[in-house]
């Protein structure tokens, strides 16, 4: 079976947009190849700065052949339809149809159509164009004489050449001829832009594979990303040291070489005066090289890796003195950064410094970071009681932990942010709640990351957070879809791992309403109250979103616009959140439908007890139970027209099986009211279990469904306590099962 | 190679100026009109009309020329090994982009002495952006063993308008490639003039005291009231020219597209000395930023309604 070579020849590509336009090769080619019925077995694409190339393995010679029948119009129909007919079927004169006949129809026409499938070279010839004109690049451009005229071709950069061959492994394969813009395909590329000359002739990917490896190019974006990781790490051993592995990086290097060649260089010791954080940073970003590690302090060492791409004649000396050379500059600055915002803290009060941020506008509606800063203090001062945390230290560490902000450092490497406040903090003197504070109240930042447990960064983390979601929440700047350019659904996910993990009693309503409103921008103030106000004590969750979403399809643009979706925005991060640790998506629902749920805590705790007790026979039987007590009220609620919720007649109960579920249900019920107001919530499933037995046994000897009318709803009054009491731990419908 | 029949004094590696003429040679060799700087003060080489506005519009157009670039906030009283607020760019511009630009840019880095067998040069994504021009290209800047020495873009808009054709612009950091061919840290002991003992000129000789006193007058003294003023004149001054120039009411042909340009050029310069002096907040910044951008889209817009912008005759 044929194979067919492919590859894109242009100046360099942009690192970052490698991975993604190999894989768009691969996809658009081999759908295009699938969609004319061109099956393969294998397809494999290949990119470096010059070169975007795809190998498809096992294709076919040819298309498959096709028939195809057509139904025409019955034998003597007007001229107009038979004409109509030959041209839809492609056919010349009525004489090349066939005539068949059907009981119904009588004598009719039909085509029959028998086409040959193209040799796949000429449909190579007919995808690749459109596919190099339409490619997917992030940004593209146009270039050179032909971008005089409109329409011209646009690539990521100039494209120079295109290869593409196609044939079976043991003959020489054809070049696929086609045109894109003037540039020809071929079967020419060419070496590395320095250690190659001239251009190469190549026939199929073995054959290009081996050449350009001698031509110095490792067209396999891996096997670059191995050699120099591989490379990285033995130059580090040989000194003793230790690779500071960054996948990121990695990557991002693996896209500015073709023929990777790994170097070791240093740079003065004096620079490791400057935070570890800061010198990776300055190497990482502006020099992309990878850092070192001492084993033994665990601390960076005066030594960088760089990647060159280029066996340099001398060996790499010149290379290794000029980015060393680059380093120290780079170095120097840093440090300078480093020490001008230490003498700045020691002489500008933070006062001061925190006054800078009123020129900062930390967004258009929100107003200046410098509001925002008094707003997390207020609310951390407001939040700490309950997080145990002293106010006076929160509401400081709140002011302190956005101060770095300013700082040269961070303004020159946002990614220490916090971080360096943590230093600048302990340098100053101050207690190490503020300076841990700075850094930790960023946390987490995801997922994975760690979640603050010291009190007073736990108190500015929330603040930080609850800030930020009611402030875009209250100008309307909601995440859509995939959209959420503020993050906000990290930072509703982080307040739910901040409490969760801390094991925080937290109401959610109490947190919003320590807000202080006169902080926020005046023309939002209406805005933020009624966020905090139009929430409900007394309806669920789940009917808060319902009630949310009918209100919005009734009238998208019914004042006023924002809508209070931000409670069931966090509730829905602790599902998300729940259901990542494993726990039953129906059990969570089953909570979140009852009323008032608004401690995250209490909420996790009451799915784990729901959970546990639905794993024992009791559980399992109980709910069985209650599906059908539920089933029967269902069908008769449904044809009596009534809800038969609670009233039973003590006095009407005729079996004994009756009177002990009555009596049952109505000495459980208090003791679980008590056991759910103690919190108790495994307390309130065992009581539940207790009426196991009673629920059974009542099935097994009661007909609900008794001729007396009175008996009859007496008992189906009966089942309703049974609906009612389990309600008060979660909703049983909603649980599966 | 570096051409081995020059004088020492005269080698790109051990002279500012041999360096800046050895680029001025290779150019000139490749068909460039070698300009002279433009007189007035702008923050890059792209601000000259010879690339700004000769972008624009279909004729070819090949120029190269040294371009003194005033950033004022970049200034450290002379004490920044790297940074300054006047420095040389030198500028290439290449109408339509020839498709061996790559190839003759590393041509010319040999010319100047930089060994590619030994060098590790690399084209490094960087997209090029000017918001007060209105004008933006893809590229990447050029790494010489992991030192940024040029800027190379392929214009796709300036002021506004698509460029047709796309021209390629280099723009090489003269002090930086100095100091990495001559192997000097301080761009102050930069060899000037390539003589050696006590005919030797450096760049400090020449520039350090220029650096001290500008930085005071950006950061400190600039006068702030007269810039707000000279702001607001220039941009009515552009205005004015704009409107005046125009041959007929049939807006088909600008008369005075040049001058009207350079009172662009002096608001977005006077911007950068208020920027520098930190009177500008933010939000303020954002629209000065849009009131230049403005002016260079209509400075732009005349420029193709003239005949070097390709307007019928």
């Amino acid at each position: 079976m044929p194979d067919l070579l492919l590859e894109l020849f242009c100046e360099e590509i942009p690192a970052r947009m490698q991975a993604q336009a190999a894989e768009n090769l691969r996809k658009l080619v081999t759908d295009a190849l699938v969609e004319r019925g061109l099956v393969y077995e294998g397809a494999k694409a290949f990119v470096t700065p010059r070169r975007l190339a795809l190998a498809v393995h096992g294709l076919p010679a040819h298309q498959p052949d096709t028939h195809e029948e057509r139904k025409g119009p019955r034998v003597g129909a007007p001229e107009a339809a038979l004409q109509g007919f030959l041209k839809a079927a492609g056919l010349a004169s009525i004489d090349e149809a066939t005539i068949e006949s059907d009981p119904k129809k009588g004598e009719f026409y039909v085509a029959r159509i028998h086409k040959h499938g193209r040799p796949t070279p000429e449909v190579i010839a007919a995808i690749v164009p459109a596919i190099v004109r339409d490619f997917p690049w992030p940004k593209s451009m146009r270039w050179g004489a032909a971008s005089a005229s409109p329409g011209s071709l646009r690539w990521v950069r100039p494209l120079q050449s295109i290869l593409c061959t196609f044939g079976p492994e043991t003959e020489e394969p054809e070049v696929v001829r086609f045109d894109v813009d003037g540039i020809a395909s071929g079967d020419v590329t060419r070496g590395h832009r320095f250690m190659s000359e001239g251009t190469i002739r190549v026939r199929r990917l073995d054959d290009w594979l081996t050449k350009l490896e001698a031509a110095k190019v490792v067209a396999d974006r891996e096997r670059r990303k191995d050699i120099i990781l591989a490379d990285a790490k033995d130059l580090a051993l040989a000194q003793g040291l230790e690779l500071v592995e960054d996948a990121g990086l990695l990557d991002e290097i693996s896209g500015l070489v073709e023929w990777p060649v790994v170097l070791i260089g240093a740079f003065d010791e004096s620079f490791l005066d400057v935070p570890d954080e800061v010198i990776r940073a300055t190497i990482r970003a502006n020099q992309k090289c990878f850092v070192l590690k001492d084993p033994k302090t665990g601390r960076l060492a005066n030594r960088f890796v760089l990647v060159a791409n280029l066996a340099a004649s001398d060996g790499g000396t010149a290379i290794v003195a000029g980015n060393e050379r680059v380093i120290r500059a780079r170095l120097s600055d840093a440090k300078f950064f480093w020490e001008t915002d230490q003498k700045t803290n020691a002489t500008v009060p933070l006062e001061e410094r925190l006054g800078k941020f009123a020129n900062v506008t930390f967004h258009e509606k929100l107003g200046s970071q410098y509001e925002r800063i008094q707003r997390i203090a207020a609310l951390a001062k407001a939040l700490a009681p309950a997080v145990g945390a002293d106010p006076e230290l929160a509401e400081q560490a709140a002011l302190y932990a956005k101060s770095d902000l300013r700082t040269e450092v961070v303004g020159e490497f946002p990614e220490v942010q916090g971080l360096m406040g943590k230093y600048y903090a302990r340098i100053e003197g101050l207690p190490e709640e503020i300076a841990l504070a700075a850094e930790e109240h960023y946390k987490p930042q995801g997922p994975s990351d760690r979640v603050p447990t010291a009190p007073v960064s736990i108190a500015v983390a929330l603040a930080d957070k609850i800030d930020t979601l009611v402030g875009f929440w209250a100008i309307d700047e909601k995440p859509t879809g995939s959209k959420d350019p503020y993050a906000l659904r990290r930072a509703a996910l982080g307040v739910v791992r901040i409490v969760l993990e801390n094991e925080l009693r937290l109401n959610l309503r109490a947190l919003l309403k320590e807000l202080n409103l006169q902080l926020f921008p005046i023309e939002l103030r209406a805005h933020v109250l009624y966020l905090i106000e139009r929430i409900s004590p007394v309806r669920s969750i789940v009917e808060e979103v319902a009630l949310t979403k009918l209100l919005r399809d009734t009238d998208p643009n019914s004042p006023p616009a924002i809508f209070n979706d931000l409670y069931a925005f966090i509730a829905d991060r602790l599902k998300v959140h729940l259901r990542e640790q494993g726990a039953r998506h129906d059990l969570v629902d089953a909570v979140f439908a009852l009323p008032g749920q608004d401690d995250l805590l209490l909420i996790v705790r009451r799915v784990e007890a729901l959970g546990r007790f639905l794993a024992t026979e009791d559980g399992r039987n109980l709910l069985a139970g209650y599906k059908r007590a539920a089933n029967i009220l269902r069908i008769e609620e449904k044809k009596d027209g009534v809800a038969y919720d609670g009233g039973v007649d003590l006095g009407k109960l005729d079996q004994p099986e009756e009177v002990a579920l009555a009596d049952a249900i109505r000495e459980a019920d208090p003791r679980i009211e008590a056991a759910l107001v103690a919190e108790d919530f495994e307390g309130a499933m065992a009581i539940m279990a207790s009426l196991r037995a009673p629920v059974d046994a009542f099935f097994e000897q009661v007909t609900v469904n008794a001729a007396d009318p009175e008996l009859r709803a007496n008992r189906l009054a009966l089942l309703g306590d049974i609906r009612a009491i389990t309600r008060r731990v979660a909703d049983f419908d909603r649980i599966e099962g | 190679m570096i051409d081995p029949t020059l004088p020492p004094h005269m080698r790109p590696d051990r002279s500012f100026q041999g360096l800046i003429l050895a680029l001025q040679r290779f150019w000139a060799d490749k068909g460039c009109v070698i300009l002279q700087p433009y007189d007035m003060e702008v923050g890059a080489g792209t601000f000259h009309p010879a690339t700004t506005l000769r972008a624009l519009g279909p004729l070819p157009w090949k120029a190269a020329y040294v371009q003194p670039s005033r950033r004022p906030k970049d200034g450290r009283y002379g004490e920044n090994p790297n940074r300054l607020q006047h420095y040389y760019q030198y500028q290439v511009i290449l109408k339509p982009s020839p498709p061996d630009l790559q190839d003759l840019y590393l041509a010319s880095l040999d010319a100047i002495g930089i060994d590619l067998k030994l060098h590790d040069v690399r084209f490094v994504e960087d997209d090029w952006e000017s918001p007060t021009l209105g004008a933006w290209g893809l590229g990447w800047e050029c790494w010489c063993d992991g030192m940024e020495v040029s800027q190379f873009t392929y214009f796709q808009q300036v002021a506004g308008f698509e460029c047709a054709p796309v021209s390629g612009e280099l723009t090489y950091g003269l002090e930086r490639l100095a100091m990495y061919v001559q192997g000097v840290e301080n761009v102050y002991d930069l060899n000037f003039n390539g003589r050696e003992g006590a005919e030797k000129v450096t760049y400090g000789d020449v520039f350090l005291q220029a650096e001290q006193e500008y930085s005071r007058h950006n950061f400190e003294h600039a006068d702030t009231a007269m810039l707000l003023e000279q702001f607001r004149m220039a941009e009515s001054a552009a205005a004015k020219y704009l409107e005046a120039g125009w041959q007929d009411g049939s807006k088909t042909r600008h008369l005075m597209a040049q001058p009207a340009y350079d009172q662009c050029i002096k608001a977005s310069h006077v911007f950068n000395l208020l920027d520098a002096r930190g009177v500008i907040s933010v939000t303020e910044r954002q629209s000065y930023i849009l009131r230049v951008r403005e002016l260079a889209k209509a400075c732009g817009a005349a420029w193709l309604a003239t005949r070097a912008g390709g307007a019928p005759a």
